[in-house]
C-alpha cells in the first residue's frame, strides 16, 4: 500500500524534497516505515530520536498502524528563535 | 460597559492609548486592566523575541521580563527588528528593553542579561504570569518548559527554521515540549538558524503568533494553541494544525512525574562514529605537515558563496553518494562543513565505504573563521 509523506524543515533535505509518496507492506506501522525510510537515506539514522510523526494530523506513538493513502508527517524540532 | 472609573490606568492619557482596545468587547476595560497587572518573561530577544516584545510592549503588558545573554551582531539584524546597526555589539536585553521603552513608558521593564539555565530558571519563571519561549538552543527549550510545568505557568512556544515554524501553548494540566520531543536531539543533528539559515519575515510571523498567544492567557479569552502544534510553511504559504496528547511516558506528568525539579539537560551525546575530530586551531598546521592532506568540503553549492574553505575539494553532501568514486581511500581528508553537522554524517559515510584516513572538523568552517581574522567567511 502506498501512504503519502510530509517533511518539515532540514527533514525535508534528507528525504529530497516537502513531500513524496512511499510504498509499505500491508499492516505496516510507523516504525515499519521509519525502517525503510533509513534504508533509503542512511542519513535518517540518527534522527530516530528526535522525529515525531503526525498520523493524518495527530501526533501518536510509533506503533500506530497504517492504511492506505495514509498522511504521515516527519517533525523535527525546529532549533531557531 | 460598565460606569466604573479606571483605578489603576493612569489616567486618561494611558487609556487614550489603548482606544482600539477598549472598543472590543472581549477586551474592553476589565481587559485592558488584566493586560497592566500581567507579568510576561520571554526569554531571547531575537527574531521571535522581537515582535513578540513590540506588541507585548505596544498591547500595555504590566511588566515585560526580557532575558537574553546575548549582545548584537550584524548578522541579527536581517530578522531582528528590534535592533537598529547602532546597535551592534550591545547587550540585547540593554538595547531591547531601551526600544520598549521607547515604545511604551507605561510598561515596566525587567532587563536581564542571564542566560536562563537550570540554576535560576525557576525563580525567574515564578516572578512572572506568562512564559514565552523564544529562545534559539534546545537546551533553554527543556529548561523553560520544565521549569514552567514545575512552577505552573504557562509556555508560550515558537521555533523558526528556513520557512517553516512551530507554535505551541504548553498550559498546566496539558501536554508540554518534552510530549511533544521526549529529548534534545543528538548535538550537531539538527541544523540552527546559523548554519540553515532563515526567512526573516517568518520570525515576524511565528512570534507574532506568540505575542498573539500571550495576549489570550493574560486575558482569558477565545481558544489557546494548547494541545495543538501549529506549523507554518511560509514557503508555500500554508499552514497545518497536529494534535498533540499528554504523552503517558512523559516525565512531567502524572503520578509517576520523574523530573522534580529543574536539571540542566544534556543533549544526547553525538554517537561514537570512530572517527576523530581535529580542532579548527589545529587545521594549519596539520596540512602543513601533510601536503597530500585535502579538506574534503561538502557545503552545498550556495553555502560557498559565504566563503571557501582552505585546500578544498569540494562536494556537497547532497552528490556525495554519486561522486564517491572520485574520491581516493589513501588520500587523508578532513571532511567539514559549516558549522560540523552534515560534515558528521559525510564523514561517516566515508568510514562506511572503508576511508580509514579521515578526521572530521569540529564545529566545522565557522569554528575555524573565527581563529583566523583574515578568512572571510560568515
Ligand atoms: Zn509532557
Amino acid at each position: 500500500m502506498t501512504v503519502r509523506l510530509l517533511a518539515f524543515a532540514g527533514l525535508r533535505d534528507v528525504l529530497g524534497g516537502p513531500k513524496r509518496e512511499l510504498s509499505v507492506a500491508d499492516g505496516a506501522t510507523l516504525a515499519d516505515l521509519w525502517a525503510e525510510l533509513v534504508r533509503a537515506r542512511p542519513q535518517f539514522g540518527p534522527l530516530e530520536g528526535s522525529t515525531r510523526f503526525a498520523l493524518n494530523g495527530r501526533l501518536v506513538a510509533r506503533d500506530a498502524t497504517l492504511a492506505e493513502g495514509d498522511e504521515v508527517a516527519l517533525m523535527p524540532p525546529f532549533g531557531g528563535g | 460597559m460598565s460606569a466604573r472609573e479606571p483605578e489603576s490606568l493612569a489616567g486618561r492619557r494611558e487609556l487614550r492609548r489603548y482606544s482600539r482596545h477598549l472598543l472590543i468587547p472581549e477586551v474592553a476595560l476589565a481587559g485592558q486592566e488584566r493586560l497592566r497587572a500581567a507579568r510576561v518573561l520571554v526569554v531571547g530577544a531575537g527574531g521571535l523575541g522581537s515582535p513578540v516584545l513590540q506588541y507585548l510592549a505596544a498591547a500595555g503588558i504590566g511588566r515585560l521580563g526580557i532575558a537574553d545573554d546575548d549582545a548584537v551582531d550584524e548578522t541579527n539584524l536581517q530578522r531582528q527588528v528590534l535592533f537598529a546597526e547602532s546597535d551592534i555589539g550591545r547587550p540585547k536585553a540593554v538595547a531591547a528593553a531601551e526600544r520598549v521603552a521607547a515604545l511604551n513608558r507605561f510598561v515596566g521593564i525587567d532587563a536581564l542579561q542571564v542566560r536562563v539555565d537550570a540554576a535560576n530558571a525557576r525563580e525567574l519563571v515564578r516572578l512572572y504570569d506568562v512564559v514565552v519561549d523564544a529562545t534559539d538552543s534546545f537546551r533553554s527549550r527543556y529548561t523553560l518548559n520544565d521549569a514552567c510545568r514545575l512552577e505552573g505557568k504557562p509556555d508560550v512556544y515558537g521555533s523558526i527554521f528556513r520557512f517553516d515554524g512551530q507554535v505551541s501553548v504548553f498550559a498546566p494540566g496539558g501536554p508540554c515540549y518534552r510530549c511533544l520531543f521526549p529529548e534534545a536531539p543528538p548535538e550537531g543533528s539538527v541544523p540552527t538558524c546559523a548554519e540553515g539559515g532563515v526567512l526573516g519575515a517568518l520570525a515576524g510571523l511565528v512570534g507574532t503568533w506568540q505575542a498573539n498567544e500571550a495576549l489570550k492567557l493574560v486575558l482569558g479569552i477565545g481558544s489557546t494553541l494548547a494541545g495543538r502544534l501549529l506549523v507554518i510553511d511560509a514557503l508555500d504559504a500554508r499552514t497545518r494544525e497536529f494534535e498533540l496528547a499528554i504523552d503517558p511516558d512523559c516525565p512531567l506528568h502524572g503520578e509517576r512525574a520523574r523530573i522534580r525539579d529543574v536539571v540542566e539537560s544534556e543533549p544526547a551525546a553525538p554517537r561514537d562514529d570512530g572517527i576523530p575530530d581535529i580542532e579548527p586551531g589545529d587545521l594549519d598546521a596539520y596540512l602543513e605537515s601533510l601536503p597530500a592532506a585535502l579538506v574534503l568540503d561538502v557545503r552545498e553549492p550556495h553555502e560557498a558563496a559565504l566563503g571557501l574553505a582552505p585546500r578544498a575539494l569540494h562536494v556537497p553532501a547532497s552528490v556525495l553518494e554519486a561522486r564517491l568514486h572520485e574520491l581516493d581511500p589513501a588520500t587523508p581528508y578532513v571532511v567539514a562543513c559549516r558549522v560540523g553537522a552534515k560534515s558528521r554524517w559525510a564523514a561517516q559515510r566515508l568510514h562506511d565505504a572503508g576511508f580509514r584516513r579521515i578526521l572530521h572538523l569540529r564545529g566545522g568552517l565557522l569554528a575555524y573563521a573565527v581563529l583566523h581574522e583574515s578568512f572571510d567567511f560568515f
